[in-house]
Order: C-alpha cells, then sequence, then structure tokens
C-alpha cells in the first residue's frame, strides 16, 4: 500500500512509532474528581483561540497612540467579520484566564503538586502570571479611556514596590507615564515576548504532565481507580468540550460583543464607575478599603507587599506541602485554599456590586 | 612535547609545574598555563556576555525626558469654567485642575491623585475634588479627605489676566 510506504518512510526518520507508543501510554484516571481534569485541556483550547484570532487582528492592528484606537474601530466595524473575531479574542481570554483559575485550585484541593509534580506547579504558576502579563498588556491595546487608567493605576502599582519598583514602572511604560511609548512596548510583550515565553512554560508543563502521567488525589490512594486511555477515549471526551467552548465563545461574541469605548485622552478626568477587569477586582477592592496610611507606611504599599507575597508564596507551596501522610498539614492546607477562595470570591463580589 | 598522563610520572617537578599541576600539592590546581587559560576564557565570556547584556538592559529602560520647566501656563478662558465646576488643563505634560467654587473663587491643584495617579475631577454635588478610580476625596486646598489617597493633591497660584486664567507653581 502507497500510504504504508509513506509511513514507514515518516517513520524511519521521525521515529514516529515511538512517539505513538509514548502517547497511547497516557491514562486518566477515572473518580468522583474526574471532573477537574478537563480544565488544564480547556484553558491550553482556550489560548489556542487566543493564537488564532491573535494572528488574525495583527493583519489589522496598528500599534500607536494616533492609530490603535482607530484600527480597532476600523476592524470591529468595517472589516467583515472583525466584530466577531475581536469579541472572540477579548472574550476567549476572559474565559482562559477563568479556567486557568479553576484549573489551578482544582490542582491545589486535589493535591496534584506533590512529589514528583512540584516542576509541573511552579510551571503553571509562570503560567498563572504570563496569563495575567497577557491580559493587563492586551487591554491597553485597543487604547480606550478604561484601559489607559486601567493601565496608569496597574503600572502605578509596579513602581509602589520598594527600591526595585521606580526602574520597573519606566521600563513598563517606556517613560514616566502612559503614553504612546507604553502602548508600543506592551503590544511588543503581548505578540512576541509573552507568547515565546508561553510556548516553552506549557511545552514543559505538558511534557511533565505527560512524564509523570494524570494524579490521583490522595484520598483516593490505595483504592482500585479505574482508568480510560488519554487517546483517543479521552480527548475526544476533551473535544466535545471544546466544541462546546467554540459555541459559548460565538454566543457570547455576538450577544455581548466587547465594548470599544471612547478614545484614551491623558488630559481627561478618570471616568466614574471605572473597575479594572474582573480577575484584577479582588486586588481593587482591597485597595480601595485599605486606610491611607497603616502605620507609618502608605496603605497601598502594604497592599501591594501583601499580594506580591502571597503570589512568591504560590511558587513554595510543593515544598511546604508535599507528604499525603501530614494529613495536618492537608487540613492547614485547605483552609488555607478554602479562605483564599472566599476572600477573592467574595471581594469580586463586592467589587461588582459598588 | 607531548605530555599526556602517565609519561610524566617519571618526570621531575619542573614538567609537572608546566602540566599544570601544583609541584608541591599535586592535588591543588598549581599557578600554571592551565589557570591561566581557564582565567582567561573566563573573563572573555563575562566581558563578552556584558557587553552584550549591557546595552540590551540600557536600551530597555527609556531615556530621561526633560521635565518641562513651564512655571506658568494659561490654563483657561474664565468663560471655560462656570461656578461650581471644574476643568482639566495641561500643566506642562502633567494635567491640572481649576476649579470655580460656589462663591466664585478660583482654585487650580495638580489633577494627578497621589494615591495611583488616576486624573481627578470635581464634583458639583458634594463640592470636593473626586478619584473616581479608588473613591479618593480631597477638599478644595486639595487636602486629602478621605478614601485612600495618602497625601495632598499639590496646589497652584492662580491670577486673571483679563480673560485667561493664569496658573502658576507657587
Amino acid at each position: 500500500m502507497k500510504l504504508d510506504a509513506v509511513t514507514s518512510w515518516l517513520d524511519e526518520r521521525l521515529s514516529i512509532s515511538t512517539l505513538a507508543k509514548l502517547a497511547s501510554k497516557k491514562e486518566v484516571p477515572l473518580h468522583r474528581h474526574s471532573i477537574w481534569y478537563y480544565f488544564g485541556g480547556m484553558t491550553l483550547f482556550l489560548f489556542s483561540v487566543q493564537v488564532v484570532t491573535g494572528i488574525l487582528l495583527l493583519l489589522y492592528y496598528r500599534p500607536s497612540s494616533e492609530n490603535a484606537f482607530e484600527s480597532v474601530q476600523f476592524i470591529v466595524t468595517e472589516v467583515k467579520f472583525g466584530w466577531l473575531i475581536r469579541s472572540i479574542h477579548s472574550w476567549s481570554a476572559n474565559l482562559m484566564i477563568a479556567t486557568l483559575f479553576i484549573h489551578m485550585f482544582s490542582v491545589f484541593f486535589l493535591r496534584a503538586y506533590y512529589p514528583p509534580r512540584e516542576i509541573t506547579w511552579i510551571s503553571g504558576v509562570f503560567l498563572l502570571f504570563v496569563v495575567i502579563c497577557f491580559g493587563f498588556s492586551g487591554y491597553l491595546l485597543p487604547w480606550n479611556k478604561l484601559a489607559f487608567f486601567a493601565t496608569k493605576v496597574g503600572t502605578e502599582i509596579a513602581g509602589v514596590v520598594p527600591i526595585v519598583g521606580r526602574p520597573m514602572l519606566r521600563f513598563l511604560r517606556g517613560g514616566d507615564d502612559v503614553t504612546g511609548a507604553t502602548l508600543t512596548r506592551f503590544f511588543g510583550f503581548h505578540v512576541a515576548v509573552l507568547p515565546a515565553t508561553a510556548t516553552v512554560l506549557i511545552a514543559i508543563h505538558v511534557l511533565l504532565v505527560q512524564l509523570h502521567g494524570m494524579s490521583v488525589p490522595p484520598n483516593l490512594l490505595g483504592q482500585p481507580v479505574k482508568k480510560m486511555k488519554f487517546i483517543p477515549n479521552f480527548l475526544l471526551r476533551d473535544l466535545i468540550g471544546w466544541i462546546l467552548a467554540i459555541g459559548v465563545l460565538a454566543a457570547l461574541a455576538a450577544l455581548f460583543p466587547w465594548e470599544l469605548g471612547e478614545k484614551a485622552d491623558a488630559f481627561a478626568p478618570a471616568p466614574a464607575g471605572i473597575k479594572p477587569e474582573w480577575y484584577f477586582l479582588f486586588m481593587f477592592q482591597t485597595l480601595k478599603y485599605l486606610p491611607a496610611k497603616i502605620w507609618k507606611f502608605d496603605g497601598e504599599v502594604i497592599g501591594i507587599m501583601a499580594f506580591n507575597f502571597t503570589a512568591v508564596l504560590l511558587f513554595v507551596v510543593p515544598f511546604v506541602d508535599r507528604s499525603p501522610e501530614n494529613r495536618r498539614r492537608r487540613l492547614i492546607f485547605n483552609v488555607i485554599g478554602v479562605l483564599a477562595l472566599l476572600y477573592i470570591l467574595g471581594m469580586t463580589i463586592v467589587g461588582y456590586l459598588t | 612535547m607531548v605530555l599526556s598522563g602517565w609519561e610524566g610520572e617519571s618526570m621531575g617537578d619542573i614538567s609537572r609545574e608546566r602540566r599544570g599541576e601544583n609541584p608541591v600539592y599535586p592535588d591543588r590546581p598549581g599557578t600554571s598555563r592551565r589557570r591561566f587559560l581557564d582565567y582567561l576564557l573566563g573573563t572573555t565570556a563575562t566581558a563578552t556576555l556584558g557587553a552584550i547584556v549591557y546595552p540590551i538592559f540600557k536600551f530597555m529602560s527609556p531615556p530621561q525626558v526633560i521635565e518641562s520647566t513651564e512655571n506658568s501656563v494659561v490654563a483657561a478662558k474664565l468663560s471655560e469654567v462656570p461656578v461650581n465646576t471644574g476643568k482639566i488643563f495641561k500643566f506642562g505634560n502633567k494635567p491640572g485642575i481649576i476649579v470655580r467654587t460656589s462663591a466664585g473663587e478660583l482654585k487650580a491643584l495638580s489633577a494627578v491623585c497621589t494615591h495611583l495617579e488616576c486624573i481627578v475631577q470635581y464634583r458639583p454635588d458634594t463640592k470636593q475634588i473626586w478619584c473616581a478610580c479608588h473613591n479618593g476625596q480631597y477638599n478644595l486646598s486639595g487636602k486629602n479627605i478621605g478614601g485612600p489617597p495618602p497625601r495632598p493633591l499639590e496646589e497652584f497660584k492662580v491670577n486673571t489676566r483679563g480673560d485667561d486664567i493664569v496658573v502658576s507653581r507657587s
């Protein structure tokens, strides 16, 4: 057969059968928490939607303070399906952050970071920060009022950090103020630096998952757990989720097209009711509640340092809680996780309502 | 001369030294050609790396733009600021705000919120300066009176010259 000949020719050169054998080894444990296994793959799928729609937007977008707003306006009003592509890019970004948070918390509560999976967790935390940087840099690109002030506040927050803050702020803004220079920089981060970083991190993350296999939650260890082949069985299930996601994205884009707002103006007051994206809302709300002075320090400095500290803590989680036997520590970590989740949810809701 | 391992054993201390060994303590590295070359390699590599990284690092940090030394500016026409309203104006490359109080008095302040640098606005209902970003409040002398702002807004001098409102740094 012709096809066989082609396959064996390729196999001799690319060792496809070895890769296929490796992939066929992957199995997904089936138990009452199996639903959470879908969210990693879902995040990856939404990321690929971002890559495709992002490249499409690049065909028309112009990264300068004079042209950016107008070019996005052109995309959503003149370009065929421009509204759809732009809205899907925005919606998919938000859904991706949502699925990423779900993935992270499920990995946390199911203890998928226990040895030997510490580096998988760490690469995941890095990916979380990369994705947040994607969101923050992408938000500015339409150069509208909300984005302008969000960037002002966000970069100012970086500037508040002692010692490294000020140079970092100037590096991010490309000067002392948020200007066209900031837009150009953010564009570069958004379409070159971050995608390259994310690609490397995703490769590491996924390879490690393949290497270690899917983690089984510690409270199910010692029990017989049924398994399902990843290829094709679980992948087909994933696929159903992804098709649903495409449907959801198209529906959201059609029913709630992403707004463009007003063009940014460096000499206009911040509009009333201004709020950051929902995933920053809990931090925003915290900053609102902090008093001007806490002891000798500015309130916002304390708040921002506390959030930075928490972010660093994420990295050490697998090194502190590392044994399924230590039930006390497991309980403490569960309590911390639940409190963090409640805090984020609570502050986000308050942020929305006020 | 070829100096491979076992050949050297029969040789004296001088050839040991020449081979890069310490004649007194054979297990420690001597001041030798090998060490010298390692040193050269190391410093060259460091210098090369530095010569690559330094310009990149400097390139990334934006050049310092000279701050405008403007000390006074025609901020607006009197007719543009009715009683109980505020108006943002450009003071160099920073925004300022002029407020005509309900008593008709003119006030000029920096419009950059001292909390996280949003641009403030005048609220006719509360007769205060308000920052929409994090609900910071200032009175009309710029003093921070509510919300998160840690410091007052800088106050400027206001004069009128005909119909022009002239704002200057005090």
